[in-house]
């Protein structure tokens, strides 16, 4: 017989039952966190009552007050309120966290950075006063005043190193994740900032060796050639000659190696930013094969896009215009628009809060097309599933920003071989039985023991929509 | 052909699925009165510690099941007729079936404690379980646990994580002693102690005490202690879940009793999973198996027998792995808590307490591996176990093993050197 109270029982998925209302930490603060919070917020006074015209604007002082005090004090609450934490996955009540769960905190973390790319890319004169903050730095580095480029990449790289330094004391059990983390924080603060702006000082052409074409699309536009060749010294011919190394060399070598990580989660600032500042929105990303599909169609539409664009752009500069007159201009002009504005920074960055920290490289990035490509038919890389351990849990699948089904392939033994896996790492961290290792393996074709062959997979994953 | 299946846990889909697989025609019926879709029962935790949502705990997307074409049921099912094959569901009519699997889980243990049926008293198994802790833990400022298993555990890093206070009740000297050897199971009783609970070894629940208003209110132990607590998880252990056939006429012992093809002894009535109990002829105990990859074992070998196919289950050699708190732990092959005559014992512990190794030879052969705080290879260590590969096979090839993230410190040469040096 069953008992009564089991057949009262009704449990409703759709009502959940299982949320709670969205609640603050209830673990009172220590003086130390207090105090590093405070220098938060007095950084963010400093940095209103310089908006609103205080003196102190455009003074070594003031940069100091409005930017690397709250660095500093964000730093330090990260390090405190980790530090005497038992080392170990921090996930608890990630859910429970209006903050981090769509609640309406994260809509207003949604908006507030949505508004911030807006403003960045039309109405940049809503920015001047920050933007003349950050003149000191910008003297020092660059030899002359900031724009709202300088403000964005100094806000970029403070958000990494802050987030970066979260990172740490989140994964401090976890040598991968501290190695990937220190490596995106580098190739931001070093590549991504300071040696850009110092050959600005030089008088050089501002290059950012980090990224390349198709992400850094206009690098290897004819545009660009003439303006690197234009800067007299061997300087911008080596520009060139770096471009197109990495474009076609560094890729697919680098990539059948150690697959797309080597770039998506250890050298790419957008993977950087992804990887720290949007580390705790990362489960918000959407697991179902429906978004895999559109996944698919769209990465793949834009690098069809790009690359057509950048073919157009070159038949039309060495037939001077004569073959596709100013089409391949008007294509350029929304390639910028719409994919370079809108899809990676809008969206990409303001929708973290909401649809998780890697939308523009999941469902954007041409470079990520590229590059999954490669790992997805000629790569060495892949994640391996340790027999029969998987219990289904479903910590691999939520944690994984990329929004991949990682259980779907645990819980059969499969390898995981996906062209999105940009090899963060947190699957196998987050695994509470050991499941998964990301390896690079002897060759490539080992890699498909006991999983699916790409093609099969493939037309599998269209049957299965 | 209509299969009902009772019960969607690890076990019941695992032989839908593989019933589908053999037979794409048939008319397969997965009932469960708990949930509309099957999730992973390990996973309850993390829904109630917030890192997990309820739908990501589901193994499978909801349109699998249509693309399946395995009909999903939910009901209790009340009565089993396997005379008329039929079965009868709470406020939801009849079924007849062809062929059935009874796959119902386990329950969770309660020992007549005094006390046990108050308000804020509850084990951990389903989802009606976790629903209660939802309630009990409002306003509720410490938790007694009793009961020093793996569930047990899972229970009060759950409360823990709320920032109440917990009181680990363990009958045993170290926690889970009774499966873990000495050492391992000290680690345990170290990180239990370094979270903040309150670890009493060696100690009883006696009685639970309740207010006027049938709220717990406290516990007493078997040392006259009296412990003020608002809840009381009861994780002593989980039983075979029989209540669904007890008095049909299909046997039971502990579990459903079946042979090692799933048959009870009903014609057409198979029993699978956590609730089944394979009856093994001599001297051996009856086999009941209570981990998930079993379930799913066990569950796909019944398929194929109900597919109509000639199988029989068989084991293969025993592995598990558990989390205590930060602690990740795996076992292979034969490991008894206890030194066992003619077996051989090799143990390694690094100074932080952090990682462990242990080797059990017979006879110089390998025949079972624990780690602590390292993550081993299944299959290599499976393959060496049934292979039957020495201790210095295996301490040479080690290496091949480890599963640990990339950069992790590597204690191979370590272990290698301090055991060959103990089995010199
Ligand atoms: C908190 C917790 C943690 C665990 N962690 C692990 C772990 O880490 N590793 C591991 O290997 N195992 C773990 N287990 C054990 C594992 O979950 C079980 O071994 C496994 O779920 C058994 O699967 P099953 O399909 O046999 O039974 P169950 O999963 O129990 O499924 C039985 C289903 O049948 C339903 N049912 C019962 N009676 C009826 C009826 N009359 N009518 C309709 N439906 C009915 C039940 O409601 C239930 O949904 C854990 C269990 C718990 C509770
Ligand atoms: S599959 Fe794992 S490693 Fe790859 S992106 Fe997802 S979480 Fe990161
Ligand atoms: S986190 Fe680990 S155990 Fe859980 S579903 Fe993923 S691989 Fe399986």
């Amino acid at each position: 017989m069953i008992d009564a109270k089991t057949l009262e029982y009704d449990f409703k998925e759709e009502e959940l039952g299982f949320e709670e209302p969205f609640k603050q930490e209830d673990v009172p603060l220590t003086t130390g966190e207090k105090i590093s919070l405070g220098l938060v917020a007095l950084g963010i006074l400093a940095f209103v009552v310089q908006l609103l015209g205080s003196p102190l604007q455009g003074t070594w002082a003031g940069f100091l007050l409005a930017f690397i005090l709250p660095s500093i004090g964000a730093s330090l609450y990260f390090w405190l309120s980790y530090k005497d934490t038992v080392p170990g996955i921090k996930h608890n009540n990630n859910y429970y966290r209006s903050l981090l769960a769509r609640g309406s905190l994260g809509w207003i973390a949604g908006i507030v950075m949505t508004g911030f790319y807006i403003l960045l890319y039309w109405w940049p004169k809503y920015l001047e006063g920050g933007i003349r903050m950050t003149d000191p730095l910008s003297g020092l580095l660059t030899g002359g005043p900031a724009n709202q480029w300088f403000l964005y990449g100094l806000l970029y790289t403070i958000a990494v190193t802050v987030f970066g330094i979260r990172m740490f004391m989140k994964y401090r059990h976890n040598r991968y994740q501290k190695i990937r983390t220190a490596s995106v924080m580098f190739f931001q603060l070093g590549l991504a900032f300071i040696i850009p702006n110092v050959l600005k000082a030089f008088n050089q052409p501002e290059y950012y060796f980090s990224y390349f074409w198709p992400l850094k699309y206009d690098y290897l536009f004819p545009s660009s050639f003439s303006y690197f060749m234009q800067s007299g010294s061997g300087v911008g011919m080596f520009f060139i000659f770096w471009g197109l190394m990495m474009t076609f060399l560094a890729t697919p070598v680098l990539t059948y190696f150690y697959g797309k990580r080597w770039y998506c989660s250890w050298v790419c600032g957008c993977g950087g930013l992804a990887e720290t500042m949007g580390d705790p929105w990362r489960q918000l990303s959407d697991k179902s094969t429906k978004a895999w599909r559109i996944e698919r169609v769209l990465i793949h539409a834009v690098l069809v896009f790009i690359v057509i664009t950048t073919v157009l752009l070159w038949i039309n500069s060495s037939t001077s215009g004569s073959v596709f007159g100013s089409y391949s201009f008007t294509l350029k002009k929304w390639y910028g628009f719409y994919i370079g504005a809108i899809f990676s920074g809008v969206i990409g960055v303001g929708f973290y809060p909401l649809m998780g920290s890697r939308v523009w490289c999941r469902f954007g990035c041409p470079m990520a097309a590229i590059l999954g490509i490669f790992q997805k038919f000629f790569s060495r890389f892949r994640i391996t599933t340790n027999g029969g351990q998987c219990m289904s849990c479903g910590n691999c699948s939520t944690y994984c920003e990329m929004g991949i089904d990682v259980r779907a392939y645990a819980q059969k033994g499969e390898n995981i071989i996906r062209s999105s896996c940009v090899g963060c790492g947190v699957c196998a961290a987050v695994c509470p039985r050991g499941v998964l290792k990301l390896e690079n393996g002897g060759t490539y074709k080992d890699r498909y023991e006991h999983s699916d062959k790409p093609v099969t997979a493939f037309l599998d994953s269209i049957r299965h929509i | 052909m209509h299969i009902a299946i009772i019960g969607n846990g690890a076990t019941g889909v695992a032989a839908a699925k593989r019933i589908r697989q053999l037979q794409p025609d048939w008319k397969i019926t997965l009932i469960s009165g708990e949930s509309d879709y099957h999730y992973s029962r390990p996973a309850l935790m993390y829904i109630f510690m917030g890192h997990m949502s309820f739908k990501d705990t589901k193994p499978y997307q909801d349109h699998f099941w249509k693309i399946n074409n395995i009909d999903l049921l939910r009901a209790w099912v009340t009565e089993i007729d396997h005379n008329n094959k039929k079965l009868t569901l709470h406020q939801k009519g009849q079924l007849t079936y062809d062929k059935l699997l009874i796959a119902t889980g386990s329950k969770s243990n309660k020992f007549g404690w005094p006390g046990q049926d108050l308000k804020g008293v509850q084990g951990l198994w389903d989802l009606m379980d976790l629903r209660s802790l939802y309630e009990n833990v409002k306003n509720a400022k410490r938790a007694v646990i009793v009961g020093g298993g793996l569930i047990g555990i899972e229970l009060a890093e759950m409360i823990h994580s709320r920032n109440m206070e917990v009181t680990f009740l363990v009958r045993e000297n170290s926690y889970w002693n009774n499966v873990l050897p000495k050492e391992e199971s000290m680690m345990i009783n170290r990180i239990i102690r370094h979270e903040g609970l309150d670890l009493k070894l060696e100690t009883e629940l006696k009685e639970i005490e309740g207010e006027q208003n049938g709220r717990v209110s406290g516990v007493v132990t078997n040392k006259g202690e009296r412990i003020d607590c608002e809840i009381v998880g009861l994780t002593a252990g989980v039983s075979p879940n029989t209540d669904l056939v007890k008095e049909t006429g299909i046997d039971t012992g502990r579990g459903i009793l079946v042979d090692w093809s799933f048959r009870t002894n009903a014609p057409d009535v198979f029993a699978a999973g956590d609730c089944a109990e394979l009856v093994t002829e001599g001297d051996l105990r009856n086999v009941i198996q209570q981990v998930w990859y079993t379930g799913k074992m066990q569950g796909k070998v019944a398929g194929e027998v109900i597919a109509g196919q000639d199988s029989t289950y068989d084991p293969g050699i025993w592995y598990n792995s558990a989390k205590f708190f930060d602690l990740e732990y795996q076992t292979y092959g034969n490991v008894s808590n206890v030194p066992v005559q003619g077996e051989h014992n090799l143990y390694w512990e690094h100074q932080n307490h952090q990682h462990s190794m242990r080797i059990i030879t017979r006879n110089s052969i390998v025949i079972g591996i624990n780690v602590m705080g390292l993550r081993y290879r299944h299959k290599v260590c499976e393959r060496w176990i049934r292979e039957e590969k020495t201790l210095d096979y295996v301490l040479d090839n080690l290496k091949e093993a480890n599963f640990d993230p990339e950069f992790y410190d590597k204690f191979e040469q370590e272990i290698r050197h301090t055991f060959k040096e103990m089995a010199a």
